[in-house]
């Protein structure tokens, strides 16, 4: 032990066990396949938005009169300016790319099941965070469609029974997104959620050292442990996961980069078309539709008649997340295992997932003109397909729950150990 | 077994994304609120002469109502690959300094009163609404004795400008199918009446010039991004393999 290592263990006994705890002498399974990147690629990217956050922050102007006009000086006039609100911007997409893909895994391997049950709620609260980060985040620019979006989603609040409309007043500052919706949009934003958001993170990551992480096989390597007391079937996080997650932070990036210079608006889905307009309330843009990684929800929002049971649909299609460890009644946690009823039924739901995120980002008119021809009733045709697509969404909840509750699920034997690793 | 399910899981999932990333690429509906459909503007925003020509056009004939608040003469110099002296000299006509931003002349409240509305900055024009629109409504005035400035817009119909590129193209007219049975008369296309100064072919060429510069004044980060990007992408596929080597020589003694 060096001089300098020697003189901070004195001092700081924790930092060094800490270390080891969490890096050294974390085990974690050998089998880990592509879709374990996304964690560690989640928290890149978090990363990436505080440090390009800060400097945005440096030269961004939080008001209605000047905000449009500070976003295109740090585009033109502040040195690589446009680098670093690129880097946020793709940032904000990439993000949800990669949770959505963390999730995902969460699904296919069980890693929501006992005894992670917390490590999910605390990815689904960070998750929720990470939404009220982007939505206030979007607004900032003050473009059009961060003006009419902001209208749009606030005034959602306005379903609320008795003090529905005092309560959009409230969030607002105002009767119309404008100054104070602006002011406070900005804390939050750079302040309040981080903060949350780091919070999350670091009890989302204690949560899972603690138990462990789970592995394609859904097998408890803390079951097996040699003579020394460690995992057969696990390694040391560091080297051996650092180092395979710096090849998949290569990969990610070489997307990222050839996004930031090459299509960095990737035709109108990262940045709108209709942001390049200043905010306007007078000027409606033809379709107010929220940002690509909002538009599932959106859908299900907009395919419910009713506005107030579209409201509730919405929030039950976020809510029903955070449940997934108890209606999931399976003892196997991995899609290796598991029946073939439950494999079905996760391909439709992604397939219907990205389905409706193109029912929100509206892309489904020109779809519909190009099988039905241009005389085709879009509308009914849209409201028809969307619906089915929200039945089916609720749906694998539904079956997730019936199939493992009744017992419908013919599972494969678990192999004792890990089967497989790269 | 096993293997081949993780691999079957995997190959489902990228052609899912992959599905995904097709499908919105290859949708036309991004510029849905324009319609979509206009013919390809064809511009290279590469090309300096081209852009030059452009901002020309820009200084002669928009500039009067039109503002590029966002652009300064000096960044217009560096961009276009001109010098101090050739921009003072020959593009700025409002005797602003070399640093100042390049906006119009004329007073809002005038333009309110003579055109009803005062005439949009066009420093975002093509972010807003695509190279391909701009292109498009530059091509599409007509004669319409019903309207104030007696000029009308296939693409932006009762567009509050007069058409400031009459000299050049000419003089349109509207070929219309007759109105019947209480339908108002629509319009099938349009017809150069009075040829201008230039060839269709010399005018086509002029409105990509014209359209590229907006392109470039949209975004001029997009010269630097694209010189550097490969490198940049270059370096990262060398960090990428450098890293994979790393990792399989620490993963040797993982069975």
């Amino acid at each position: 032990m060096g001089a300098f290592t020697q003189w901070f263990t004195e001092r700081a006994p924790g930092l060094g066990a800490s270390y080891k705890k969490h890096m050294t002498e974390y085990y974690a399974p050998k089998n880990f396949n592509v879709m374990y990147y996304f964690g560690s690629l989640a928290l890149l990217v978090l990363v990436n938005q505080i440090v390009t956050g800060i400097f945005l922050t440096m030269f961004y102007t939080p008001t209605a009169a000047g905000a449009f006009d500070s976003v295109q000086y740090i585009m033109r006039d502040v040195h690589w300016g446009w680098l670093v609100r690129y880097m946020h911007e793709t940032g904000a997409s990439m993000f949800f790319i990669v949770v959505y893909l963390h999730m995902f895994r969460g699904l296919m391997y069980g890693s929501f099941k006992k005894p992670r049950e917390l490590v999910w709620l605390l990815g689904m609260f960070i998750f929720l965070a990470l939404m009220a980060e982007a939505f206030m985040g979007y607004v900032l620019p003050w473009g059009n469609m961060s003006f009419w979006g902001a209208k749009v989603i606030i005034t959602l609040f306005s379903a609320v029974p008795v003090i529905g409309e005092q309560l959009v007043i409230w969030i607002m500052g105002s009767f119309v997104p404008s100054d104070p919706t602006l002011n406070r949009f900005f804390a939050l934003h750079v302040v309040a959620l981080p903060l949350v958001l780091l919070l999350l993170v670091v009890l989302h990551l204690g949560a899972l050292h603690e138990v462990g992480s789970n592995n394609p096989d859904g097998v408890e390597i803390k079951k097996h442990k040699g003579p020394n007391g460690h995992p057969l079937d696990g390694i040391p996080f560091h080297p051996y996961y650092t180092l395979k997650d710096l090849v998949g932070v290569g990969v990610f990036l070489i997307i990222c980069a050839i996004i930031i210079f090459f299509e960095p608006t990737v035709g109108g889905f990262f940045l709108e078309h209709d942001n390049s307009i200043p905010a306007n309330d007078l000027v409606t843009p033809a379709t107010i539709k929220p940002v690509w990684y909002f538009s599932p929800f959106y859908a299900i929002l907009r395919m419910i008649p009713s506005k107030g049971w579209g409201v509730i649909a919405l929030a039950l299609s976020i809510i029903v997340l955070f449940l997934v460890p108890w209606l999931d009644r399976g003892k196997v946690k991995s899609i290796r295992y598991r029946g073939a009823g439950y494999k079905v039924a996760l391909t439709i739901f992604a397939i219907v997932f990205i389905l409706l995120a193109a029912i929100g980002a509206d892309l489904t008119p020109g779809w519909i003109v190009s099988i039905f021809g241009p005389n085709a009733d879009i509308t009914t045709i849209e409201n028809l397909f969307g619906r089915i697509l929200v039945v089916l969404y609720f749906g694998f909840f539904v079956f997730l729950w019936a199939y493992t509750f009744f017992g419908w699920e013919k599972t494969k034997p678990v192999p004792e150990r890990v089967t497989t690793h790269a | 077994m096993h293997k081949s399910i993780q691999r079957t899981a995997a190959r489902t999932f990228t052609a899912l994304l992959l599905a995904l990333v097709v499908a919105f690429a290859a949708s036309p509906s991004a510029f849905a609120e324009e319609g979509g459909g206009y013919p390809e503007a064809n511009i290279n925003v590469h090309d300096q002469a081209s852009l030059q020509r452009g901002a020309r056009l820009f200084m002669n004939y928009c500039v009067g109502c039109h503002s590029l608040k966002y652009l300064r003469y000096s960044q217009m110099a560096e961009g276009l690959g001109l010098t101090e002296q050739q921009v003072m000299d020959n593009l700025n006509f409002t005797g602003a300094k070399f640093g100042e931003p390049i906006v119009s002349a004329m007073p809002e409240a005038d333009a309110e009163k003579w055109f009803g509305k005062v005439p949009p900055d066009l420093s975002l024009e093509v972010s807003a609404k695509g190279a391909d629109w701009v292109s498009a409504y530059l091509k599409s005035f007509y004669l319409d004795p019903a309207t104030n400035s007696g000029w009308n817009n296939t693409v932006f119909p009762n567009v509050a400008m007069p058409f400031p590129l009459w000299q050049l193209q000419g003089e349109q007219v509207a070929v219309t199918d007759p109105a019947e049975g209480g339908n108002a008369a629509t319009i099938k296309g349009l017809k150069l009446a009075h040829p201008g100064s230039m060839t269709p072919a010399q005018y086509d060429q002029a409105v990509r010039d014209l359209t590229a510069f907006l392109a470039w004044v949209s975004t001029p980060d997009e010269a630097v991004r694209s010189h550097i990007g490969a490198w940049v992408v270059l370096y990262l596929v060398l960090f990428t393999l450098f890293a994979l080597v790393l990792k399989k020589e620490y993963w040797k003694d993982v069975h």
